[in-house]
């Protein structure tokens, strides 16, 4: 396991590296000149050329390319051009709300569509089966902005049950120690903050967590009915043990790699959709971040987000390869 | 001599034809027993009837403005009720299934034609070629694409052509990974052996064994990319990197109208409903034709 482990790590180094590379790229083949757009349109040409040396940007692309990889190792991700602040001290804040959105979003889907899958293969071709798979079909099928909106609508205009925008209250704002709000709340014993924060998150997680929610669903059926007709199960059942302890204790941890795949892909797409799903609630995550970046143009931002929600994605699938064993132990690490 | 004359000589076309036509006839009765696959198809030729015939369906034209008349709930005058600036909804969302219907068929062909190229390069000729390929496909399915979708954009300048170039290039990788995954099995088969044995060509044995064995899997795939283009699409319309105004893209409609959703609901509600629609058809037809082509892809 732990020279697997070592070697799984070893393996991710040149996607790591590949990954730099195709930012960098992108961030160099976006028209217009970064000096430009520091100075402003009215920048005398000396000015554009003395700040193109300061930053480099004279030098041959692999010449500039290593310096960028040097001063990632470093841990420094550049500075934003439109707040002139170390992106590295600036992101933290932005990358723990989307941390915490996420990670809420996850459990919901995690265990309404485990939950939901297993209801439909244990009662398959019942009213609850379809009813439930009609309803997965409709929410990979669902945009997360539209969702977005008209939980708003119903929620916080219509009913006015939720606050629709940001993560706390103005007039009630957290007192940040990690950034993630729902752990600083309670460090600091503020329970009615505590329960402000996650009254902000519900709406957006549960509109990011709608297509991870189906698709999980939809997995954990399909993985499930292959199990439930497996002979140990037919044993369980003939020796009379109750359905419920045979379908959560064997039968899900027997359907649970293919889950377990799927969780770990639909991570991608949580990050990915965190970008709309912040931009619809005010949500100032690293999506909003690099949204309110791309309006201004704000390169060096841009492209430090992407990658660091692309290193994100990577290291999850990384920790979810190492997990199989744990679920399967016939799963041999070589 | 005739043409049929011509056929009859040769029984490896007879042969060829009527084995498709079984084919053909075998999945058409295992796919129309699916019924949810049957209303998908439906809902998808209700969309593409509408788009070609939006002209004649449509009762306003698509920047029909009228501001005396704006924001006006659904009645038998406008269907889907008015926007902003008193345009008809409902004639701008038939318009909208032509932008979205083609960015959702033009990009996953994009992506077909380049990763099937990539992905036969890498699956047949492998070596050096295959690493390269595989490398640089496995760095690009790292990012969650969205936001590749949308760095590509940031470089080519926001407009809706962009954004489907931008997600044609995005699912190139999938594309390529499942070819060249088809490549390597299908090479190893003992009549592509024989078929090199006797002296046929590279290119022969591609076009001949490789990617007829490839198809189902690319076409299964293939309307299931569809399904997501066409989300992605009115994601990147919707951030503002997609279709700009006045085009009446539907990702772009909602994030016009987005400011009027407490007083006009319906701006956002039908644009919305009709994104929903048609992806569920896309995905219907997708669950279906894997079911009938390929069953082995189910799991």
């Amino acid at each position: 396991m732990f020279y697997y482990s070592i070697k799984r790590l070893l393996m991710l180094i040149p996607v790591l590296l590949g990954m730099t590379l195709i930012v960098f790229a992108i961030i160099h083949a976006i028209p217009g000149n970064p000096a430009l757009t520091i100075l402003g349109t009215k920048a005398t040409p000396e000015a554009i050329h003395s700040l193109n040396r300061s930053l480099g940007l004279d030098n041959p692309w692999y010449v500039q390319y290593f310096s960028y990889l040097k001063d990632i190792l470093s841990g420094n991700l550049g500075t934003s051009i439109q707040t002139h602040a170390p992106i590295a001290s600036e992101i933290w804040p932005h990358l723990a709300a989307t941390i915490e959105l996420s990670f809420i979003a996850m459990i919901i889907a995690v265990f309404v569509g485990i939950n939901a899958g297993i209801i439909s293969a244990w009662k398959q071709n019942s009213f609850l089966d379809y009813t439930a798979m009609i309803l997965a079909l409709i929410g990979v099928s669902m945009p997360v902005f539209w969702l977005g909106l008209l939980e708003q609508w119903g929620f916080s205009i219509k009913l006015q049950w939720l606050p629709s925008i940001g993560r706390d209250d103005i007039r009630n704002g957290v007192d940040p120690i990690t950034n993630l709000y729902l752990i600083d709340t309670l460090l600091r014993g503020r329970l009615d903050q505590f329960w402000m924060v996650i009254r902000h998150l519900i709406l957006p997680a549960i509109a990011l967590a709608t297509i991870p929610t189906a698709i999980i669903a939809r997995m954990t059926r399909s993985s499930m009915l292959e199990v439930l007709k497996s002979d140990y199960i037919r044993t369980a059942k003939a020796k009379g043990q109750r359905m419920v302890w045979i379908v959560y204790k064997y039968a899900l941890k027997n359907a649970f790699i293919p889950i377990l795949t799927v969780i770990g892909l639909q991570t991608g797409l949580l990050l990915g959709g965190a970008i709309l799903t912040e931009t619809i609630f005010g949500w100032p995550g690293v999506g909003l971040y690099i949204y309110n970046a791309i309006q201004y143009r704000d390169y060096p931002v841009i492209q430090s987000g992407i990658l660091i929600i692309a290193f994100i994605f990577v290291m999850v699938n990384f920790i979810v390869d190492l997990l199989y064993g744990l679920f399967d132990p016939r799963i041999k690490y070589r | 001599m005739s043409q049929t004359s011509q056929a009859t000589a040769d029984p490896t076309v007879i042969e060829d034809k009527s084995s498709f036509i079984i084919a053909i006839s075998e999945f058409w009765k295992s796919y129309r027993k699916n019924k949810p696959a049957i209303v998908g198809t439906i809902i998808v030729l209700f969309f593409i009837l509408l788009a070609i015939f939006a002209n004649f369906i449509a009762p306003q034209g698509i920047n029909d403005q009228n501001i005396a008349n704006r924001l006006q709930p659904p009645s038998p005058a406008h269907w889907f009720g008015t926007d902003d600036f008193g345009r008809d909804i409902f004639s701008r969302i038939l318009f909208g299934a032509r932008l979205s219907l083609r960015v959702g068929f033009l990009s996953v062909i994009g992506s077909i034609i380049v990763g099937t190229l990539l992905g036969v390069l890498a699956g047949y000729f492998g070596k050096a070629l295959d690493v390269v390929i595989s490398r640089v496909f496995d760095i690009l399915l790292a990012f969650p694409s969205i936001l590749l979708s949308i760095a590509i954009v940031a470089i080519l300048g926001p407009s809706l052509n962009n954004a489907l170039v931008a997600i044609a290039i995005v699912n190139v990788p999938v594309f390529g990974r499942l070819v060249r995954s088809r490549v390597l099995t299908v090479k190893e088969e003992e009549y592509v052996m024989a078929a090199r044995s006797i002296g046929m060509g590279d290119m022969r044995i591609i076009f001949h064994h490789v990617l007829p064995n490839s198809i189902a899997p690319i076409i299964v795939q293939g309307t299931l990319n569809i399904a997501t283009a066409i989300l992605d699409a009115a994601g990147l319309g919707f951030l503002g990197m997609g279709a700009q105004a006045p085009l009446p893209e539907w990702g772009k409609m909602l994030s016009d109208s987005r400011e009027y959703i407490q007083n006009a609901p319906w701006t956002v509600l039908f644009p919305g409903l009709a994104i929903v629609l048609v992806v569920v058809g896309f995905n219907l037809i997708g669950d279906g034709l894997r079911d009938a082509l390929d069953p082995r892809m189910k799991n």
